[in-house]
């Protein structure tokens, strides 16, 4: 069982978006990235898999900037083997962009099963593994809570439903899996183990050639302008009690005796 | 209980000499030898752990021991637990220690838990056995160069609100008398800014010349690594002795006790020498030339932070800053100096209370503010970054609020010498 994990690096939002609000365009090169927090749910799920049975695990980025440092720490995780996909990309890449060089490696490859993060929040629609399984014409689940391996090429997967309910489901592989959550929360790597990977493993780098198809004529981006504010009521509680009466008598939510 | 059996030899003979006489007596080993010692011989191995083996159960750790009076921990209950075959690898004992050094201070057989904490701790990182908030702490000091989270990119924003010039070494572009190394709560966390913006305007005061890494500064990572995570603590080091390198100056002086350790222990093996001092050292050298122009008629009383205490030997300075604000009563606890107690936040457990609160009945930092209030004094004085935020939520959780307050030294002084009007002290 071969398990593909696809990783990407998303704007880190302890740091502010860098706006050029003239242009309406997001400043990449001045922002700083982090690996979607997903992805990590994705690739511990895929790493409790391999501690059950035995499946080898391949994490895959493209390399929209530095992806180094993720692929080695999936490595330190856990990831039997790592693989950087290069060529002329950069941060501003749209997600459907990346579907398509992630599918295009992944369908050379003999993998079994893909899983990725359901969501990022440059992606909050969930598109990665729903393109990714388009492009390879391969089934797709998606906010997936738990991979298991199933008798033959089965895999059982659980998935969460609104209202608290779980579908508990079949699938033939090979197969595309967004996962929502790993059952564990994601393992730590220690830093030095990060670090003797980095010295002792390379990641394989494999070229790709710029994605055809359609791309976003225009994009624009612009601050949210707040649409009004709370007001804060103030003074002893007498007058906080008036104010309060007369707000809700403006409402015309008092009834009257 | 099986009675020891005396053995007698009536010819003994060692390397062919004869040593015959009443002292070949021995007793025949008891069961107490017998014991499987696996599990404690797999935590002696470790290196760095090799002294918790040394442990005769005297008991006198357990009599000092902060962690003890508050829960059922001791260095000797560490060992007789190992012992008996419960590994400290899978016992919530490694880390609850906050690395506070009083066990070490007594033990007649140098047990020395400093040692072995970040060493046994390291493995249990290694084998993914840590608290799981203590790694957050991790991730976000590799992140982002400090253990809360926040922004690299404003780890001098607190400057601004300082009043006066706090030159940034990379704008500065010249030699500085003092490096001050600002730390990450002192950069971070409200109340931390507030005593550096009360420290800024003491060296503005004094004539100082100094400046900051700004940006360029991460965290000093003692207390990482002492909480297990050496690997981290070398990154940070590495980083901070290159960026420290590219700038002259005479001397670092550093806000938090452990960035004082580190850069006194352990920067120098990692080729980061330079003369340090901790504020409070700086500041009582040059209390002749302090103009004080208003006292605080208060009773005062001055927690020794753990790092700067028993672990380095001040223990004066700060009490020098003290006595010398006009008006002070400086009172003592109990609890002090070589024996003070701890405030709970050393070796990692700033980071681990949620973890913390299963073992014990209260937090060490309301354990002390009790006793700061059960000897009358009205304000608690600090000076080590981790405290304020520690104390002052122990504060309002024991109900001591509007009873006591909880003071960094450099806000106090910079009060005294007119220039904390914001300080409230009421």
């Amino acid at each position: 069982m071969r398990v593909a994990v696809l990783l990407k690096a998303v704007p880190d939002l302890v740091e502010e978006l860098v706006l050029d609000e003239e242009s309406g365009s997001l400043q990449y090169d001045e922002m700083s990235y982090v690996p979607s927090e997903w992805d990590d749910q994705a690739l511990e799920e895929a790493l409790i898999l391999k501690e059950e049975s035995g499946a080898q695990v391949t994490a895959i980025a493209v390399s929209t900037g530095d992806v180094d440092t993720m692929l080695f720490t999936a490595l330190a995780k856990g990831a039997d083997h790592v693989v950087k996909i290069t060529g002329d990309f950069d941060a501003s890449m749209s997600n459907w962009q990346q579907a398509r060089v992630l599918s295009d490696y992944v369908r050379e490859q003999d993998f079994d099963m893909v899983l990725s993060g359901v969501q990022a929040i440059d992606d909050v629609d969930g598109q990665i593994p729903g393109l990714v399984a388009g492009f390879l014409n391969w089934p797709h689940a998606s906010v997936v809570t738990e991979v298991r391996m199933g008798g033959d090429s089965k895999v059982l997967l659980r998935q969460e439903y609104s209202g608290g309910l779980v579908a508990e489901i079949e699938v033939e592989s090979p197969v595309v899996i967004g996962v929502q959550a790993a059952r564990k929360p994601p393992r730590y790597a220690s830093v030095a183990k990060v670090r003797q990977v980095a010295k002792s493993v390379a990641i394989e780098e494999v070229s790709a050639g710029a994605p055809a198809g359609p791309a976003f004529a225009d994009i624009q981006f612009v601050r949210p302008v707040a649409a009004g504010r709370a007001e804060m009521i103030e003074g002893d509680v007498d007058a906080v009690a008036d104010r309060i009466v007369q707000i809700l008598a403006d409402h015309n939510l008092l009834r009257r005796a | 209980m099986q009675k020891a059996k005396a053995i007698e030899l009536e010819i003994a003979v060692v390397d062919g000499v004869e040593l015959n006489g009443t002292w070949n007596r021995m007793f025949e080993p008891r069961v107490i030898s017998e014991y499987d010692l696996s599990v404690l011989e797999e935590i002696t191995n470790i290196p760095g752990a090799e002294s918790l083996g040394y442990c005769y159960q005297c008991g006198k750790c357990t009599a000092v021991c902060p962690v003890d009076s508050v829960g059922d921990y001791s260095p000797r209950k560490i060992f007789r637990r190992t012992q008996l075959g419960i590994s400290l690898l899978d016992s919530p004992d490694l880390w609850l220690c906050t690395t506070c050094r009083n066990c070490l201070r007594v033990c007649p057989k140098e047990v020395n838990m400093i040692d072995i904490m970040p060493a046994v701790r390291e493995q249990a990182v290694l084998e993914g056995k840590a608290p799981a908030e203590l790694l957050t702490a991790f991730e976000n000091t590799a992140r982002y160069g400090n253990p809360i989270g926040e922004s690299a990119r404003k780890r001098a924003d607190w400057t601004k609100t300082a009043g006066v010039p706090v030159p940034v070494m990379s704008q500065k572009k010249a030699p500085v008398d003092v490096l001050w190394f600002v730390e990450c709560y002192p950069a971070y966390h409200p109340r931390g800014k507030e005593a550096s913006a009360a420290l800024a305007r003491i060296f503005a005061a004094l004539g100082v010349d100094f400046g900051i890494l700004g940006t360029e500064e991460k965290c000093a990572g003692d207390s990482q690594r002492m909480a297990g995570e050496r690997g981290l603590f070398e990154m940070l080091a590495e980083h901070n002795i290159k960026m420290l390198s590219k700038y002259r100056f005479n001397e670092i002086v550093v806000t938090d006790p452990h960035a004082y350790n580190a850069f006194l222990h352990e920067y120098p093996k990692l080729g980061g020498e330079w003369p340090v001092r901790h504020y409070t050292q700086f500041l009582a050298e040059k209390l002749a030339g302090v103009n004080f122009v208003k006292g605080i008629k208060k009773r005062i009383t001055f927690h020794d932070p753990c790092y700067l205490g028993r672990h380095n030997g001040e223990y004066e300075a700060p009490r020098s800053l003290l006595r010398a604000l006009p008006d002070v009563e400086l009172v003592e606890m109990g609890h002090c100096k070589q024996t003070s107690y701890c405030c709970g936040g050393g070796g990692g457990g700033m980071w681990l209370d949620g973890f913390t609160r299963d073992y014990a009945s209260e937090r060490l930092s309301e354990r002390r503010v009790k006793e700061a209030v059960e000897y009358g004094a009205e304000i608690l004085a600090v000076s080590c970054p981790y405290e304020v935020p520690r104390f002052e939520d122990a504060v309002k959780s024991t109900g001591h609020d509007g009873q006591i307050q909880v003071m960094d030294i450099a806000e106090l002084m910079a009060y005294c010498m007119g220039l904390n009007e914001g300080l409230a002290i009421s």
